[in-house]
């Protein structure tokens, strides 16, 4: 079955520079390796398009059902630089809620 | 056990979030994180117009307004609201609180030390291009060190009611009275990662008592009287995140988590100028309702180098907008945004970027954002930025026009021409740390 990531996992985004981070948190410790499987650097930065001009890089912390995810080169030169209204990549995590899935 | 409070996630929080936490149950330490990269260039500025300036001017009528209730229930603050001026920042407090014993950090401004860094063979390379900092040498406008929790514990030992730092991290703020209270060892270093994760968790305020929470986020009750948090420390490192009782908000380990994730990068090696804390160690249980336990963490020794924040100046920026209609008004507003762009190439102006978002269809998301094909009103908004200010001051006579010269049915143009603004950038380096010393001054 083919969900959206929001009906496994919540998330919280926010900047370094120009880099996003955002953590994507399983509601359920069985979602977790879901999130593991779908949720990949190359399916996230295809998601986000034009938007991640970098690489995007993942880490993972099993003890808390979550990963974090680094787009490099997202927020258009980050913080002061950027003429992008999301400067701090704020909604980016909430965007990805969007991310279709599939979970059994 | 001691209780810290954050009361201020930045410089421009909620203004009665100290307020009530002092007055809504009992804490033991108000900690103020007031400090954004951006903010020391401001405050640098200021203190270049007036040597009196260049600090968090909130702070010290929030002192003056809390002073009797401080010394009346033995709550201390510890503040990095010294910006590039925490003397005057210090006096300021001791006149709207005269009385109160001030203690102030200094050292971590190293603005008038560059030249002396440069001579010494170090490159301050920024630490995402690689760049020496000579390439910038002129434009800089403000140089600190992040410094660590340490000085603030020395500052709190002389028994101060009031700690006032510069560009202290923003975990020390809170891993500083844990030092000072537990009397904890520079090599104690699962303590101080478990302090210093404790400080993430509420450096940003509300933001991990229900604030910003995604999680069933509608019905978190009573948000208009949030409750800030507060961590309940224990001397073995293990603490309780929890906040006032009666008070709004929510603290879970939902929305703990997803401040923990907030800002991260990679978990297992969290620098900080006392440790580096690893984030794939924290276990966390919902022990009571709005009470977090947390434990079992661990971390590493701290790095050879503190990281140093650098502002500089760095070119022009104006971002203008216009508001298009239905029908077509997705399509009106490419067409304005094609217009724009060949009357500035005609002028023979060129830009470092020029950047056009669509707001309304995916100005925050880009191509992550829900397709919206015929939305009933979309705002174009363009931003331009570049070394040469006039092409930049140009470029925000260009869209007015487009109301009597371009699509039909534009509006939203009220504010006239968008200003145009001088970009300060951000600069991080690495520094060897017997290059900063910190010295902790009383006044009173």
């Amino acid at each position: 079955m083919i969900v959206p990531l929001g009906r496994i996992a919540h998330t919280r985004s926010g900047d370094k520079g120009d880099m996003c981070n955002i953590g994507v948190i399983a509601f359920k410790p069985e979602h977790y390796p879901v999130i593991l499987r779908a949720v990949t650097p190359a399916r996230v930065k295809e998601f986000f398009g034009d938007l991640v001009r970098g690489r995007v890089e993942r880490f993972e912390l099993p003890n808390l059902g979550a990963i974090n995810l680094l787009l490099h080169e997202s927020l258009g030169g980050g913080g002061t630089v950027s003429l992008h209204v999301d400067a701090q990549g704020k909604t980016y995590g909430a965007a990805l809620l969007g991310l279709e899935i599939e979970v059994d | 056990m001691i209780r810290i409070a954050n009361g201020q996630g930045f410089w421009g929080d909620w203004l009665e979030a100290p307020v009530r936490l002092v007055d809504q149950g009992p804490i033991d330490f108000l900690v103020l994180d007031y400090l954004a990269e951006i903010t020391m260039s401001i405050l640098q500025k200021q203190k270049e117009e007036d040597p009196n300036l260049g600090y968090a001017r909130d702070f010290p009528p929030l002192i003056g307004r809390l002073a009797h209730k401080l010394r009346d229930r033995g709550i201390r603050v510890v503040a990095n609201a010294g910006g590039v001026n925490p003397t005057a920042c210090a006096q300021a407090v001791l006149k709207a609180a005269p009385g109160l014993k001030v203690a102030v950090v200094h050292g971590d401004d190293v603005y008038s030390r560059i030249d002396d860094f440069l001579a010494k063979g170090y490159e301050l390379r920024d630490m995402d291009t690689g760049e020496p900092i000579s390439t910038i040498r002129k434009q800089i406008l403000s140089a600190n060190a992040y410094i660590g929790a340490f000085p603030l514990a020395e500052a709190l030992d002389t028994g101060a009611d009031v700690v006032i730092a510069g560009r202290s991290t923003d975990t020390a703020l809170t891993l500083g009275p844990m030092v000072h209270k537990f009397k904890w060892k520079p090599d104690d270093w699962d303590k101080l990662a478990a302090g210093t994760i404790a400080g993430h968790i509420i450096e940003c305020g509300a933001q991990c008592s229900g604030g910003n929470c995604q999680v069933d986020w509608a019905n978190i009750p009573d948000m208009a009287d949030v409750g800030y948090p507060i961590v309940e420390a224990e001397a073995d490192g293990s603490f309780t995140v929890t906040k006032h009782s009666g008070t709004g908000g929510r603290v879970h380990s939902d929305t703990v988590k997803e401040q923990l994730l907030y800002e991260l990068g990679d978990p297992r090696r969290y620098i900080t100028p006392d440790c580096i804390a690893d984030f794939t160690s924290i276990q966390l249980s919902d022990s009571a309702p709005d009470r977090v336990r947390v434990t079992g963490i661990t971390g590493g020794p701290r790095p050879p180098t503190l990281k140093l924040s650098i502002s500089y100046t760095n070119g022009w920026k104006a971002i203008g907008t216009l508001v298009y209609s239905w029908p077509q008004a997705l399509g009106k507003a490419r067409a304005a945004d094609s217009i724009v762009r060949a009357r500035l190439a005609a002028l023979g102006l060129s830009y470092e970027e020029i950047y056009t978002e669509f707001f309304g269809v995916n100005a925050c998301q880009g191509a992550a954002a829900p397709p919206n094909p015929d939305p009933p009103e979309v705002q174009l908004r363009i931003g331009v930025r570049g070394q040469d200010r006039k092409a930049v001051d140009r470029f925000t006579r260009e869209l007015i026009p487009l109301v009597l010269n371009g699509p039909p049915g534009a509006t939203g143009f009220g504010d006239g021409r968008p200003p145009v603004r001088e970009i300060v950038a951000y600069w991080s380096a690495l520094l060897p740390r017997e290059e900063i010393n910190t010295r902790v001054e009383v006044i009173s």
